[in-house]
């Protein structure tokens, strides 16, 4: 499904992530952990084509090259990415997005953009899933929303624009217990063998609700050491310090 | 970073466009045989040329306004062409640049409309003709005076004499003061006691009489208990080679009448290097005469090299309303000083000024207010507040708010805001699928609805095309 190949991000003139090869396969969940600094949201911005970063090396996609591809193109294809913080955008009323959003994924699949009464009944059963007040879908995207509430909007909107290949960053950082099982619920709904993850988080606490396939270490850009569930809990036990220089 | 928005913002004028067509011009120049010649083109009556003449001789000794702080070189007056009217218009939309017709059909604007902003002579047979003549029928009927200025100082002399120069005295400033010297055509509206004007009026009908004169005078009057929607200009473009828009408008409302005045401002708005361009200093004003009266302004300013314009409202009979929406865009490097003055005379008077700016690339823009409450204003509440968006790093914004208060019972409130379009936010939205160009549209128009909302339906629909228009890129 994607195939990262000796990739190199550079923002600001500064190599961040230094010839990493990841390949994800259909259906697989990827994690990927690592001291702050050590480049993983850059890794996931880069993969959905931010400004911020200029890349070298190739991202293939469902076997295409699409170094070349801007954030649309990308988010047409079928890749979404969750904000770590999602950004705020004043006036823009949050179902008008969405169902701009939508509409235009569709459009880009070849299909016939969703009527408002189709879209608010496809909107509203979504909402329902994850416990959000439609009060808040009436105002500005993002603008006066808790933490909580960004991160289940951006949830609310992997589930209706459903992508096949998702990128999680800190998906996780300042949910309260309850909130953390709704937002993992809603991840875990998009789990079937079509659609991939790659999740970018500090705590394995996640990683009892998403069971991921793999495990990643990431350190100064690179990808130092692969496993599975137990190499996350290993670290949460013993630091990174200990697992990986022992 | 900064490209990315560059790009998409640095499209060319699409409405550029010059149409070769023979007119009837004076020499270029001012001097009295020029006004005297512009007045017997008019047809004028003796007074009006009077006038003219006298309010030229003043002017003669009055100087340019400098407090605005807008950048550029001196105006020649005396090189630029104060009368031009075309001989013969395109026979067909055949003859008109084919990019015209293209830019026209994105602001979704109907065929025989399109006929009529190209300049095609509608003596043939065209339904907007036929239109217009139903329209003229059923506003002669309920005693609805709609015209050319220059045909009201002919026909209707009682009335341009008891309110022209009654809210914008002739020397109110040095443009107005040129205005009245020169000025060649413009719009005369009056609506009578009790009526209300069932559709709105707008220049539409006269697009080629508009096309003619830089300086025109508008005049409305709204009798008592009447009320009148009048859409100032259209999102095309006009065919005016020269530089200088000096424009007055005056607004006048009787007990319990009601304007609305809407204008959508498109001109020439020069290239990237801030070569050429429209300057426009317009002159706009207000009198809520009468009790229970109300006034509503509301521009979406997109185009012009330099815009200077302040429309205001005198609220002078008692509960009376004025009011001032405003978007300004500026983009290229282009200068927008632009803003509102509210002045309570009255008791128990309200005002309300929302004002969006928006600066791109090299754009700079400034609000410029004044709320004044006189002493006799018991009961006064103004609520003010202006917004400016950023787009990219090499534009400005300026926000001037004056209050002016003589009055202890007054309330007059303030807020401002200043925030920007980032990366950030273009990335988020485009990486929800939506294109740059949407993503840029998205915003703006998020951060203009307030405004936009005050327009009138088909009007909105056309202001938010030339926004998307004026922040295309590349692409189109």
């Amino acid at each position: 499904m994607l195939k990262l190949k000796n990739l190199t991000v550079s923002i600001d003139n500064k190599k961040i992530i230094k010839s990493l090869d990841l390949d994800v396969k259909s259906g697989e969940i990827h994690v990927i952990m690592g001291l702050n600094g050590t480049g993983k949201s850059t890794l996931l911005k880069a993969v959905a084509a931010s400004y911020e970063c200029d890349v070298d090396g190739e991202i293939v996609f469902d076997s295409k090259n699409i170094s070349d591809y801007d954030a649309a193109s990308r988010a047409q294809a079928g890749i979404f990415m969750s904000f770590q913080n999602p950004i705020e955008i004043p006036g823009v009323n949050t179902t008008y997005f969405i169902k701009t959003a939508l509409n235009e994924i569709r459009i880009a699949k070849g299909l016939e953009p969703l009527k408002a009464p189709e879209f608010m009944k496809l909107l509203k059963e979504k909402t329902q899933l994850l416990g959000i007040d439609n009060e808040v879908l009436s105002r500005s995207i993002n603008v006066g929303f808790s933490g909580g509430e960004k991160k289940r909007n951006e949830i609310l909107q992997m589930l209706m624009l459903e992508p096949r290949l998702i990128l999680l960053d800190e998906i996780d950082s300042g949910l309260d217990i309850d909130a953390l099982k709704t937002v993992t619920d809603g991840i875990n709904l998009m789990k079937n063998s079509e659609c991939s993850m790659i999740i970018v988080t500090h705590y394995s606490r996640l990683l009892e609700y998403v069971k991921p396939d793999f495990v990643h270490i990431l350190q100064d850009g690179k990808i130092v050491k692969s496993g599975d569930l137990s190499l996350a809990i290993e670290l949460e036990e013993k630091g990174y310090e200990y697992v990986l220089h022992g | 970073m900064e490209t990315k928005l560059e790009e998409i913002l640095g499209s060319d004028y699409s409405l550029g466009f010059e149409t070769e067509v023979e007119s009837d011009e004076a020499p270029i120049g001012l001097n009295e045989d020029i006004i005297r010649l512009i007045s017997r083109k008019k047809n004028e009556p003796s007074w009006m040329v009077e006038i003219r003449l006298e309010t030229y001789r003043k002017w003669l000794r009055m100087s340019e306004p400098k407090w605005a702080g807008l950048k550029y070189p001196a105006i020649d007056y005396n090189k630029i062409c104060y009368y031009s009217a075309p001989k013969k218009p395109p026979g067909s939309l055949d003859e008109v640049d084919p990019q015209i017709l293209e830019t026209y059909r994105k602001l979704g604007i109907p065929l025989e409309e399109q006929k009529l902003l190209a300049g095609i002579a509608v003596d043939a047979v065209f339904d907007s003709v036929s239109v217009k003549t139903t329209f003229s029928e059923k506003l002669e009927e309920l005693g609805i005076i709609f015209c050319s200025i220059s045909e009201a100082i002919i026909k209707h002399p009682e009335l341009v004499k008891k309110y022209m120069f009654s809210v914008v005295p002739k020397t109110d400033n040095y443009f107005a003061a040129l205005n009245t010297a020169v000025f060649t055509d413009g719009t005369f509206a009056y609506i009578p006691k009790g009526v209300r004007c069932p559709m709105e009026l707008s220049t539409y009908f006269r697009i080629n009489a508009l096309n003619t004169g830089q300086f025109e005078r508008t005049l409305i009057i709204a009798d008592k208990d009447s009320y009148v929607s009048y859409n100032e200009g259209c999102s095309a473009p006009m065919r005016d080679e020269n530089q200088l828009h000096a424009a007055v408008v005056e607004l006048i409302a009787l007990d319990d009448a009601e304007i609305k005045y809407s204008t959508i401002q498109n001109w020439y708005p020069g290239d990237k290097d801030g070569r050429g361009g429209i300057y426009n200093f317009v002159t706009k004003r207000a009198k809520c005469l009468g009790e229970n009266s109300k006034i509503s302004w509301t521009q979406v300013e997109t185009g012009s090299a330099i815009t200077w314009k302040y429309p205001s409202c005198l609220l002078i009979g008692d509960n009376s309303v004025g009011e001032f929406y405003s978007v300004a865009i500026t983009s290229l490097k282009q200068q927008a000083d632009t803003g509102s003055k509210m002045t309570h005379i009255g008791k128990n008077t309200k005002s309300t000024i929302i004002s969006k700016g928006i600066s791109a690339l090299k754009g700079v823009n400034a609000y410029r207010g004044l709320v004044k409450v006189r002493p006799k204003a018991d009961g006064a509440r103004n609520f003010t507040q202006c917004d400016s968006l950023l787009i990219g790093s090499s534009c400005a914004a300026h926000t001037y708010p004056y209050q002016d208060i003589s009055n202890p019972t007054a309330l007059v409130e303030h807020e401002a805001s200043t925030s920007k379009i980032s990366d950030e936010q273009l990335f988020y939205a485009m990486q929800r699928g939506l294109s740059e160009e949407q993503a840029v549209s998205l915003i703006v128009n998020g951060f203009c609805k307030e405004v936009l909302n005050k327009l009138p339906m088909e009007f909105a629909v056309e202001a938010r095309a030339l926004l998307d228009l004026t922040l295309e890129g590349s692409v189109g």
